[in-house]
């Protein structure tokens, strides 16, 4: 049996987790679980690991157009060993590839939590023109044109603040 | 020597006085932060990560909270007091593992840890004694404030802090608390308890084993996910499970008590014995006898005081630990004798558990013993 993680070395370190109320199964070398910290379950969880794996097979699909970060130069090939990206920026960049992953890994798909000081005027604008648009959509669906047009004029008027 | 003033005094943690500190160890939030537009510690260059970390250590030593910190380059610590470290909770393994380029500053209490360039550029995290979620959040949550004021975290409106790993995105928080739980153990019903607490998108994970057998009957529950919840939703949430794994630890070990009151102290008494007279002891096996002892303490076979030496014990009998006081490396089975002899001197004047006294303290039973799993 070959190990999971790297698919070359013979498996010897076999691991069981309850997920989710799932049971998942992984398949090591010693090399690779050394690596991934399994002999201290303090630091690692086979959930993490697991959906790193998912995901590498859902990225696979991405990885063969060989699309690479302009800031640091980070392509999926090394998301595909390590399950860990590049830089910031890697994320709209790579954003196809990561976001079922992202789906299946969390609760959310939206951040919900604290927002750093330099971003709260940013963040709160944007809910406010996404909520505008959307009313915006509603409203010409409805063929309530009077609204739509007042609603037109207050985004406009929010892209001229900037 | 900084270092050797952090090796040779515990933590302000482990003084186990925090709220439900019988059954909660410790509690421990943790965030993950990086900069803008520079590559992840895992993807950046040697020179990269040094000058990410000069651009970051300064601004974390110039914290109020690190006003009396020890700031220390990894590279300028031997792989003994990283280690003593890592079982202290200080730094993560995988932190241990760096050297130039990477480094952590603590405070002198060493409930305050910031480790710069591991999986990410900074990971910060506050600990507690007992169960205090909140107030380790609190804490940690104004060094996060304190820090963006001059560091540029990368931030995504929908998206949240971005991390390394995408399983840290959003809050890039994760909390946890280490619960000791002989009674759910002893009484077979743990693994109910564990898959009702994995259900519910919370992990649960051995201290020093794998799976479900942790060593020295403690356990981390933390949050799974970090998209799609605020950090106070999470932490609330993480708290209520803590309530019930205690309440339910408190039933387990009445029920014992009561209906199997034989395998309740042969257990605590088996472990007197041991580690009273043994003169060679693995550190899991004097991690499982000590949880038993620390049972005995919190259902009174034990005077009170000897709660504190129990709970030190924990920590000394550590590989490291134990390590730090010798000149030279210590062979496994020389570390096993300094273990065994160690916990013997100890615990030299405890008294033997009473257990005719504690038994017949015992209320009889007036419900039958509750389900698990129904909370």
């Amino acid at each position: 049996m070959l190990c999971d993680v790297c698919k070359t070395e013979s498996a010897s370190v076999f691991l069981t987790q309850i997920v989710d109320g799932k049971m998942q199964k992984v398949n090591m070398c010693e090399n690779c679980s050394r690596e991934r910290g399994v002999t201290d379950p303090t630091a690692f969880a086979l959930a993490d690991l697991l959906k790193g794996l998912g995901a590498a097979q859902e990225v696979e699909q991405i990885v063969g157009r060989g699309q690479k970060c302009d800031t640091c130069g980070f392509t999926l090939v090394e998301f595909k060993k390590t399950g860990r990206l590049g830089c910031s920026a890697c994320y709209p960049v790579f954003s196809e590839g990561i976001a079922t992953m992202l789906s299946g890994m969390h609760k959310g798909s939206n951040h919900v939590g604290k927002v750093p000081e330099r971003f709260v005027k940013t963040v709160e604008r944007e809910r406010v023109l996404k909520d505008l648009q959307q009313r915006l959509r509603k409203a010409v669906t409805e063929e309530n044109y009077e609204e739509a047009a007042t609603l037109r004029d207050q985004i406009k008027g929010m892209g001229e603040e900037e | 020597m900084a270092i050797r003033n952090i090796l040779n005094k515990t933590s302000d943690w482990l003084g186990g006085d925090g709220p439900h500190h019988q059954i909660v160890v410790s509690s421990r939030v943790r965030l993950a932060r990086n900069l803008r537009g520079v590559p992840f510690p895992g993807w950046a260059k040697k020179a990269e990560r040094v000058t990410i970390l000069e651009t970051i250590r300064p601004r974390v030593e110039g914290l109020p909270e690190m006003g009396d910190a020890y700031s220390l380059p990894c590279q300028d610590l031997s792989a003994l007091e990283k280690q003593v470290l890592v079982e202290r909770h200080l730094i993560s393994r995988e932190h241990a593992a760096k050297g130039l380029g990477s480094a952590v500053v603590m405070n002198r209490k060493q409930n305050l840890s910031i480790m710069v360039n591991e999986e990410d550029h900074l990971r910060m995290q506050a600990i507690r004694s007992g169960l205090q979620l909140k107030a380790a959040f609190k804490a940690i949550n104004k060094v996060d404030t304190e820090l963006e004021k001059e560091l540029d975290f990368a931030f995504d409106s929908t998206l949240g802090y971005l991390t390394a790993c995408p399983s840290n995105v959003g809050t890039g928080m994760r909390a946890s608390a280490m619960v000791h739980l002989p009674g759910l153990v002893l009484s077979e019903q743990i693994n109910q308890v564990i898959q009702a607490v994995n259900k519910i998108g919370l992990a649960v994970r051995g201290l020093y084993g794998e799976g479900t057998e942790a060593l020295g009957n403690l356990f981390q529950v933390s949050n799974q996910t970090t998209l799609g919840e605020s950090e106070e939703q999470i932490i609330d949430r993480l708290q209520k499970v803590i309530l019930q794994l205690i309440e339910h630890e408190q039933n387990a070990r009445m029920t014992l008590l009561q209906h199997r009151p034989n395998t309740l102290l042969d257990n605590v008494g088996r472990a007197y014995g041991i580690l009273r007279h043994a003169y060679s002891m693995n550190s899991k096996e004097a991690l499982n006898l000590l949880s038993l002892a620390k049972l005995g303490c919190d259902l009174g076979f034990y005077p009170e005081p000897w709660q504190v030496a129990v709970d030190e014990l924990f920590m000394e009998t550590q590989p490291a630990h134990l390590q730090k006081g010798s000149q030279q490396k210590l062979a496994a089975d020389e570390r096993d004798a300094l273990r065994a002899e160690i916990i013997r001197g100890k615990l030299q004047e405890c008294p033997g558990p009473a257990m005719a006294s504690v038994l017949s303290s015992v209320p009889a039973p007036t419900t039958p013993p509750k389900e698990i799993g129904d909370a």
